[in-house]
């Protein structure tokens, strides 16, 4: 297997009138090809702005302050603004969330999914992009005849499969996909993850899914990293995560789910709030809301260290987690 | 998209107002103070033989229903009645003058939308730069600049000092020519000024809408989705983002269409254009009953149209708009 995307070291701040945001601070991984990375963590913890940054499309008060994405080798931050839009969904397509207005309301979702078929493939017929787009519904399940129907004709769950079908248009190689199901209802939600996940597999393709909701990654990714206040805190395989939490706020966010099968009970929230990120507390940025907070957590920022195979956490007090 | 149905019904809506546009306009004539005997004589004293036969003759001693059906019967023979001041059939008078004005309106409408969308077009693509602030501020003085005062302005600039341009009339008086191309070129002369005015006082409006939309939908969804499709910029502004801006584009124009009449007679008064606005003006002076009655009933016609195209344009431009 070979690493398709390489984000090393990514810093991203946004400037505002208060102050410069850390939105991302030192976030690093990998992720092979045909694989599926999950991202987790609070709103706000800066999610989507790892997101948007591989395609560059973050908003114009985003700064990149230090990292490399290098998707194929290649570091996209050195690419010009012509060069990248060659990748964007040609390589590295997205599919926003359910609930968004990620579909223009009034074009037919039809001229929609050929719209970068016909930017990226110029020469293509346009009869053989016609033919794409109808493949591409049935693929996801919506009766070819809809092309020519607008978005608003279209329920929630639909529009989402319309947009899964918009993002496989011209094959990418990376499917970014930042909170698919969100705002969905349970049905429709498993639906759409059955229908990302059986397309994953048979294009091969690599994805990045981003959720705030731990099952569904837990059900749909090979990986997953765990983010809190632009810091990535724990990464590693779905199994050993979710068997061996190492991070104490990975420990908190899993046990703040409930669990179907276990018996009722509430659910643990973690108290308090997430820091301010413009003036992100010293030391480790979770230790004020920490129930294993010792002295040394708030002076010294803890590093990323191995805690198993292929599992990194960053906690000062893992040594002694471990058995 | 566009439904035969729909625009019937539409259609049906604008026939019923009409219907209420010119019952309201026949009542509001009724009423006005004045003897229509008097204002058609002219003269202080009728014998009241003469008086009786002239309410015969116009039918003013018949009860108000009938009279208003004679009304209605009228106005479908393009019977308008006579001009008070000018001695002929309002009718007329009133084309000759719609000819005029829509030549002026017809000019400075196409370059007030075309260079105010485009403008807040370009703003809304550079907002916070310095482009963007001198196009808000230019549009904001220009808007607020008096049409009266503003065609006084370019009549001393531009008519007076340089002697660029005429700066009355819509032809030059006495004049002969050997070609319609020269009648053409000195009714154009005659026209720049007129539009300039109309021109610079109503582009600001069309700039600034357009800028304030397009950027309130630069901020939507659909316009990222557009740049991670890797469209450049110039495509999904143009491709996404317009279309959906247009709208309110659309409204504005109707509603200008509707409003620059009162702008008209502003510009058509400075610059002694021969308008239906100019006419409205001396009617009002000299209470042509006859004219206005006319002038009304065309500028209520014309406003219900222009709102009528507007909703058969939403139906074509948004997919959405279904009832209204
Ligand atoms: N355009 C922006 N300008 C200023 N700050 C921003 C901007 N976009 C995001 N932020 C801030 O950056 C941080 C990270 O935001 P981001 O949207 O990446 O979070 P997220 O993890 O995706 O959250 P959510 O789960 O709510 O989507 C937040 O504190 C947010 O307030
Ligand atoms: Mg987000």
């Amino acid at each position: 297997m070979s690493t398709l995307l390489d984000i090393q070291d990514l810093a991203i701040n946004f400037k505002t009138r208060s102050g410069d945001v850390h939105a991302v601070d030192g976030v690093s991984f990998q992720l092979e090809a045909g694989k599926v990375l999950g991202i987790a963590g609070e709103s706000g913890c800066g999610k989507t702005t790892t997101a948007l940054s591989i395609p560059r499309l973050l908003p114009s008060n985003a700064r990149l302050v230090r990292g490399h994405i290098l998707f194929d080798g290649v570091d996209l931050m050195q690419f010009s603004e012509g060069e990248i839009e060659k990748i964007r969904w040609k390589q590295i397509s997205m599919v926003f969330q359910g609930a968004m207005n990620a579909l223009n309301p009034v074009k037919t979702i039809g001229a929609q999914i050929i719209e970068p078929i016909v930017w990226h493939e110029p020469a293509i017929a346009r009869g053989d992009a016609n033919q794409r787009v109808l493949e591409l519904l049935e693929r996801v399940g919506i009766p070819a005849a809809r092309a020519r129907s607008y978005p608003h004709e279209f329920s929630g769950g639909m529009r989402q499969r319309v947009m899964i079908a918009m993002a496989l248009a011209c094959r990418p190689k990376l499917i970014i996909s930042d909170e698919p199901v969100t705002a969905l209802d349970v049905m429709i939600q498993a639906q759409i993850l059955n229908l990302l996940k059986d397309l994953q597999k048979q294009m091969n393709l690599a994805m990045i899914f981003i959720s705030h909701d731990l099952s569904v990654i837990a059900e749909s990714c090979d990986e997953i990293a765990i983010m809190y206040a632009g810091k990535l805190v724990e990464r590693g395989s779905i199994r050993k995560v979710f068997s061996q939490p190492a991070h104490p706020y990975t420990q908190a966010l899993i046990r703040s789910f409930p669990n179907i099968y276990g018996k009722q009970e509430l659910i643990h929230g973690i108290p308090g709030y997430p820091p301010n990120l413009i003036h992100p507390p010293t030391g480790c940025r979770f230790h004020e809301r920490c129930d294993r907070c010792i002295d040394i957590c708030a002076q010294s920022e803890p590093v990323l260290r191995e805690v198993g195979e292929g599992q990194i956490a960053a906690c000062h007090r893992i040594g002694e987690t471990l058995p | 998209m566009l439904r035969f149905g729909l625009v019937l019904k539409k259609a049906v809506q604008v026939i019923i107002t009409l219907f209420a546009v010119i019952t309201f306009n026949f009542l509001l004539f009724r009423v006005l103070p004045g003897d229509p005997i008097r204002l058609i004589a002219r003269a202080g004293n009728l014998s009241p033989e003469a008086i009786s036969r002239l309410r015969d003759l116009f039918g003013l001693d018949k009860p108000l229903v009938t009279q208003y059906f004679y009304y209605l019967r009228n106005l479908f023979t393009g019977e308008f009645g006579m001009s008070y001041t000018y001695r002929r059939p309002v009718i007329d008078i009133l084309q000759e003058r719609i000819a005029n004005t829509v030549i002026l309106l017809a000019a400075a409408t196409v370059i007030v939308v075309l260079i105010g969308v485009a403008a807040g077009v370009i703003a809304a693509a550079r907002r916070g730069s310095k482009t963007d602030q001198s196009l808000v501020v230019t549009s904001l003085v220009f808007w607020s600049l008096p049409t009266f005062w503003t065609g006084l302005i370019l009549v001393i600039l531009l008519g007076v000092y340089v002697k660029a341009f005429p700066v009355s009339g819509i032809t030059t008086p006495g004049a002969s020519f050997d070609s319609s191309f020269a009648r053409l070129l000195d009714l154009g002369k005659h026209l720049v000024l007129p539009t300039i005015t109309l021109a610079i006082v109503d582009m600001g409006q069309f700039m600034l809408i357009t800028r304030s939309t397009l950027v309130d939908v630069l901020t939507e969804d659909y316009i990222l989705t557009g740049k991670a499709k890797g469209l450049p910029f110039r495509r999904v502004l143009w491709g996404h983002a317009v279309p959906n801006a247009l709208l309110p584009i659309i409204t504005t124009t109707a509603l200008y269409v509707s409003l620059v009449i009162g702008g008209a007679i502003q510009v058509e008064t400075v610059f002694s254009w021969p308008g239906m606005g100019r006419l409205m003006y001396d009617a009002v002076l000299r209470r042509d009953y006859p004219i206005l009655e006319a002038s009304f009933l065309f500028l209520a016609a014309t406003v219900i149209l222009a709102n009528f195209l507007s909703d058969i344009m939403y139906m074509v431009i948004d997919p959405r708009v279904k009832e209204a």
